[in-house]
């Protein structure tokens, strides 16, 4: 066995990396299927190495296929629930994509200031929350809207509760808070510590982070005035996808707001929700 | 086509944020420090949609640079961004203070400075 580079054992004597054998690439999308509901499909593959080498070099194995045999032979070990968080936790920044945000300051929350006036009660649940920023973005985008004194709840859910422990803490590198965060936010809602940034308590304490495997998601604590669940569609298949968009509208307020990823799309999915345009987002409406 | 200028000490920031800038559509043009920068925007000013500036240079550094920038009327509506490894709170709102519109901290990438140029308007 040759130890190249101080990064393990990864390689064989040859020096080169051991490859995912097909069967074992077939196991572990069949895992992360029957564990998440999503669908690695072969344009996805490089997924795995990207995604578990960093769990093989961690436990000393060889190879991807070292740690398949692992999870075949061992039942209830914390690395099982590792490898599905590992493959379904997503990129995420402060205000991601702009529009969906834009079309909230600019039409959809002026419009249910008006409407939830008298209750001044807001609540929005962001579905795919990895570290938080989306649930934060939410919460810095309500405050800068004039909602400082309505009754204000914000759900954070993620399957993947290792990552739920890092959203709460608010903290964030420099690096996170470079992506996407406008600077005015930044000196208005963080302090700094050290080489990290963290958020103030009047924003982390309008969110709270709660696991959830959205395929089961057939209640919750809504009805939600607004749901984003964006870039999380485009993993599961069309059947999976249905089921959650249907979970999604049952906690839906009437004329509440659900936002989808860019390259997402309920055609096909649901007949009822009411796609809505403003500027560069697309939005899907309840009806009444 | 919209042109932007970068402004830094080192040739290699430079050059980084200038194929960036280029790979989103953009023309570029180059200066040193502050002094520098000031000259050329003097003569090509009407033209520029937006200038990328380091706090750190000899002559003349991008707060001071910023400050006479937004002491001129004519630059009203030209969009400044520091890129710096000055990332204290105060140094943040000092820029600020002065007419940056934006602020990134380096180590940068470009979808790092895609996203700042977003939130400016200066990218789709």
């Amino acid at each position: 066995m040759t130890n190249l580079s101080g990064v393990g054992p990864l390689f064989d004597a040859t020096g080169q990396v051991e490859r995912l054998s097909r069967d074992n690439y077939r196991f572990l999308q069949r895992y992360v299927l029957d564990g998440s509901g999503i669908v690695i499909d072969s344009e996805k593959d490089y997924l795995f190495e990207a995604r578990l080498m960093p769990l093989v070099r961690r436990e000393n194995l060889r190879s991807l296929n070292d740690l398949c045999a692992l999870i075949k032979a061992t039942a209830a070990t914390p690395i099982r629930q590792e490898i599905l968080e590992a493959m379904t936790t997503n990129e995420t920044l402060f205000f991601r994509d702009m529009a969906p945000f834009e079309a909230l300051r600019n039409s959809i929350l002026p419009e249910l200031k008006a409407k939830c006036g008298p209750a001044k009660r807001l609540r929005l649940w962001s579905a795919a929350a990895s570290s938080g920023q989306e649930a934060y973005s939410l919460a810095m985008l309500l405050l800068e809207g004039g909602f400082q004194n309505w009754n204000l709840q914000i759900a954070g859910t993620d399957i993947a509760e290792s990552i739920l422990e890092r959203a709460r803490t608010g903290r964030y590198s420099q690096l996170e808070v470079n992506r996407g965060l406008p600077v005015h936010y930044l000196i208005k809602y963080f302090t700094r510590h050290g080489l990290e940034w963290q958020l103030k308590d009047e924003i982390r304490r309008m969110v709270r982070f709660e696991r959830l495997d959205l395929r089961r998601a057939t209640a919750g604590p809504g009805p939600f005035d607004i749901v984003f669940c964006r870039n999380v569609l485009i993993y599961f298949d069309p059947t999976t996808k249905r089921q959650i968009l249907a979970a999604i509208q049952s906690v839906l307020a009437p004329g509440g707001y659900l936002s989808l990823g860019a390259a997402e799309t309920i055609i096909n999915l649901n007949e009822t929700l009411e796609k809505c345009v403003f500027g560069k987002a697309t939005l899907y409406r309840n009806p009444e | 086509m919209a042109k932007a200028m970068v402004v830094d000490d080192s040739r290699a920031i430079r050059l980084i944020l200038g194929r960036t800038l280029e790979g989103f559509g953009y023309q570029v043009c180059q200066a040193a420090n502050g002094r520098e920068a000031l000259a050329l925007l003097h003569r090509e000013g009407d033209d520029l949609n937006l200038v990328l500036v380091d706090w750190n240079m000899p002559e003349m550094n991008g707060l001071d640079f910023v400050k006479e920038v937004r002491s001129n009327p004519r630059y009203s509506k030209l969009a400044l961004m520091m890129v710096t490894t000055e990332t204290h709170i105060d140094q943040v709102c000092a820029a600020l203070e002065a007419g940056a519109n934006e602020y990134v901290m380096k180590p940068f990438t470009p979808e790092i400075i895609a996203d700042k140029l977003r939130l400016l308007g200066c990218l789709q």
